[in-house]
């Protein structure tokens, strides 16, 4: 039985953070119900990345809302809000993430669902918080981004503003939702109650720098320094970093500069490296080991040093990973069928749910739904 | 609307409240999993090696420490109490077991197999108390090539393709800065954990969690991982400048101004062509977003590094455009829409010493979930927590 079997989910929410929590709460067993309006539905839907798309919906659509059932309802409408309403009364969990104050003027907030299903659980996603000046901007992943500080960690010195390339914000926002949901759901389960779980994007950003910021906040405020090349963390002494080779790259970890220092092997290394501060001196640390790591590919380096013990990686492209990963890798993808697909990111009992290959249709279900929920078709 | 300034909800009102979990974890994604438990309103025991306890104690970053252990492990394990035990000594591990017996959750992030040789696992702990839900965090699962490696963030980085998101095209990997895995890792993990507890309120039964590192890596990618699986199966190429994410078209990405940088998200160029009056960018078709973005990115940096940030801002922002400041930490700090969110909490060791950490990023009924407390120090609950189980016969 998955965990959450039974558990009915209506998903106003488009595009990545709200849907993703969605999705999860889909692998882990629930229902999804996706409300979209008539026009275009989910805007995901026609958000092309890469020029990529299967049935008329973007490859994107796919991957994100995978295996939930679609309605469109216009909201404005009495005959759309009668609808939804209905939908929400045998909802378990509400996901909405339209601008702070939408939902509340469109009369389903979380005080107005509540009355209409007690004990509902309801979760909001903001770009920024339901207060202040930055309230009403745009919630989007970038911007966020560019806002949190989170540009300055990655990249190296005199680089400027490097952000994380993928969508860090809506992922993590939308994880830190589905976290409140399900810790809502059990107290549910025990007491009846209700509760509105809220997070943004800042927040979870916030939360993902949460051990540079605690150090930051205490330390004088001293920021964190990229390092000339292959910085990878700017609070962390040598070796800490990546390093070019012979061929390819070398991402190595924290651990003592000696245990790395005898594991390389070259005596005149170690005297180089004697006197030297792990952390105060680690660009100069870094160009004496990159003059040891240059000599050989990486893929040599990391047999040898793995061997002895050294945390170290070589850097791979996807599709190296594909082929070398083994099973990690290809439980979580499925390549067979009319559309590839990306499972879920954890196993429960030992197995890993299995994702269906697309997302529905606009307004797919829109007629079986209106018969189940007993409302009229829109 | 929430009001924001409320904070801090009386710990018996949290969802999690008299949820008892054991912490078996070190360092970060295990740990991390059962702070976010703890700040849900779970009481989390750490069990952890006498004499050093938590690896994480003596990783010492920056210098910084608090009480003597690192200000990192405060970071991960405010709000918990600590048990020394040695899970190798028959004595201590029957403790454990009896403790065991009175959980609803465990957590652990040992190397795949050390659980079994410890008398630890899942089987055998679910004989124990078949209620409880046992969450396990490796670095790539139990099986495979790589299961033996070290289950580190960094390395999962560059196994798992995302150091070459980051940066411009021409630039080498480039790590995210943080340990971003790690925290994610938690995130699934407490997921896992919570969907089972609700599980357990209709079926009476515990469950297995497994989360790793390299799926949460695959995870966060997995938008544009399913474009590289459905499209030709090649690597993205990151932009020449400016990239934010490989699969974006013009003029996604950060561009440099006469005093700063700022970013500008998707927006068509016909629009943007209007607003920075600049036809050149006009003169590329919608369609051309995507395959010719580096040209157009090219002309848009030469116009918007040609004044202040501000200026395109309250150009940009009224018409809609969605951009943004680039921030670093003492600019965003110091904003409005910080304090807005008042993401900072002061916790306090046992000792007196205090220190300012995020708070949860979750909100409950509108109330922000805080918990003053600092990390436990090594074996501070071990006679306490011990004390409410039955000694070993």
């Amino acid at each position: 039985m998955r965990p959450l079997e039974g558990v009915t989910v209506v998903d106003f929410s488009q595009f990545l953070a709200g849907p993703y929590a969605a999705l999860r709460l889909l692998d882990l067993g629930a229902r999804v119900i996706k409300i979209e309006n008539p026009d275009r539905g989910d805007l995901c839907r026609h958000h092309y990345v890469s020029e990529t798309c299967v049935d008329g919906d973007s490859t994107l659509f796919h991957a994100i809302n995978r295996g939930k059932e679609s309605v469109t309802l216009d909201l404005k409408t009495e005959a759309g809000h009668a609808a939804a309403r209905r939908l929400i009364e045998r909802a378990d969990v509400v996901i909405q993430n339209f601008r702070p104050g939408v939902i509340d003027r469109l009369g389903l907030g979380y005080e107005a669902a509540a009355t209409l299903r007690p004990g509902l659980v309801y979760g909001s996603i903001s770009g920024y918080g339901e207060a202040g000046e930055w309230a009403g901007l745009p919630g989007q992943d970038l911007l966020a981004q560019a806002r949190s500080g989170v540009m300055w960690l990655s990249g190296n010195r005199g680089q400027g503003p490097v952000p994380v390339g993928l969508p860090i914000a809506d992922i993590a926002a939308g994880a830190c939702l589905a976290q409140g949901l399900l810790a809502a759901l059990y107290r549910q389960a025990r007491t009846g109650e209700g509760t509105h779980v809220q997070t943004s994007l800042l927040e979870a950003l916030i939360d993902l720098q949460f051990e540079f910021l605690t150090t930051w906040l205490s330390n004088g405020q001293r920021p964190p320094e990229r390092l000339q090349h292959g910085s990878a963390h700017g609070y962390l002494a040598a070796p800490y970093g990546v390093y070019d080779t012979a061929e390819g790259h070398l991402a190595v970890a924290m651990m003592p500069l000696a245990t790395l220092s005898d594991a390389l092997d070259r005596p005149s290394l170690a005297a180089q490296l004697a006197g030297l501060e792990a952390f105060a001196d680690r660009e100069a640390i870094r160009e004496r080991l990159q003059e040891v790591l240059i000599t050989r590919p990486a893929a040599e380096w990391e047999a040898t040093l793995s061997a002895k013990g050294i945390w170290c990686a070589r850097v791979r492209s996807w599709a190296e990973m594909r082929t070398e990963g083994g099973p990690a890798v290809t439980g979580m993808l499925h390549a067979g069928g009319e559309l590839a697909r990306v499972a879920a990111p954890f196993r429960i009992d030992g197995a890993r749910p299995m994702p269906v290959a697309r997302g529905p249709v606009l307004n797919e279900h829109g007629a079986a739904l209106a018969r189940e929920f007993g409302f009229d078709p829109v | 609307m929430t009001d924001l300034a409320l904070s801090g909800l009386p710990r018996a009102d949290l969802p999690l409240a008299g949820l008892r979990v054991l912490d078996f974890a070190q360092f970060l994604a295990g740990p991390v999993a059962a702070l976010r438990l703890a700040d849900l309103g779970a009481e989390v025991i750490k069990i952890e090696r006498p004499g050093v306890g938590d690896l994480c104690r003596s990783m010492v970053v920056n210098d910084q420490r608090l009480d003597g252990d690192s200000l990192v492990f405060h970071t991960f394990n405010r709000g918990k109490k600590s048990v020394a035990a040695d899970l190798k000594a028959p004595e201590d591990l029957a403790r454990v077991k009896a403790l065991i017996e009175t959980a609803d959750v465990m957590i652990h992030n040992f190397r795949p197999g050390v659980m079994e040789r410890i008398g630890l696992d899942y089987e055998t702990v679910q004989a124990l108390n078949p209620r409880l839900v046992y969450g396990a965090v490796s670095g790539y699962g139990a099986d495979g090539p790589w299961k033996d490696k070290p289950g580190q963030d960094l390395l999962v980085q560059s196994l798992s393709g995302i150091a070459w998101l980051n940066g411009n095209d021409g630039d080498g990997p480039v790590p995210t800065g943080f340990a971003m895995l790690d925290v994610a890792t938690a995130g699934q993990l407490v997921q896992g954990i919570l969907a089972c507890l609700v599980r357990r309120g209709v079926s009476g039964k515990g469950g297995l969690v497994e989360v790793d590192l390299m799926s949460a890596a695959i995870d966060m990618t997995f938008e544009q991982f399913t474009c590289f699986l459905n499209d030709d199966a090649g690597q993205p190429r990151r932009h020449a400048q400016g990239n934010a994410n490989p699969y974006q078209p013009a003029p996604y990405g950060v561009y440099e101004t006469a005093d700063g940088h700022m970013a500008l998200a998707m927006a068509p160029l016909t629009t943007v062509a209007d607003l920075l009056d600049c036809p050149e960018i006009a003169g590329f078709g919608q369609d051309q977003a995507f395959v010719r973005l580096d040209e157009i990115k090219a002309v848009v940096a030469g116009v918007l590094v040609t004044q202040p940030t501000q200026h395109w801002l309250d150009i940009l922002e009224p018409a809609g455009l969605w951009c943004a400041p680039v921030l670093d930490w003492p600019g965003f700090v110091a904003t409005e829409g910080f304090a807005a969110l008042d993401p900072v909490q002061v916790i306090r060791t046992k000792g007196g010493r205090e220190a300012k950490t995020s708070r949860c990023p979750i909100r409950i009924d509108g109330r922000m979930l805080r918990n003053p407390a600092g990390g436990p120090a090594l074996g501070a609950d071990t006679a306490a927590v011990f004390g409410t189980v039955p000694a070993p016969a």
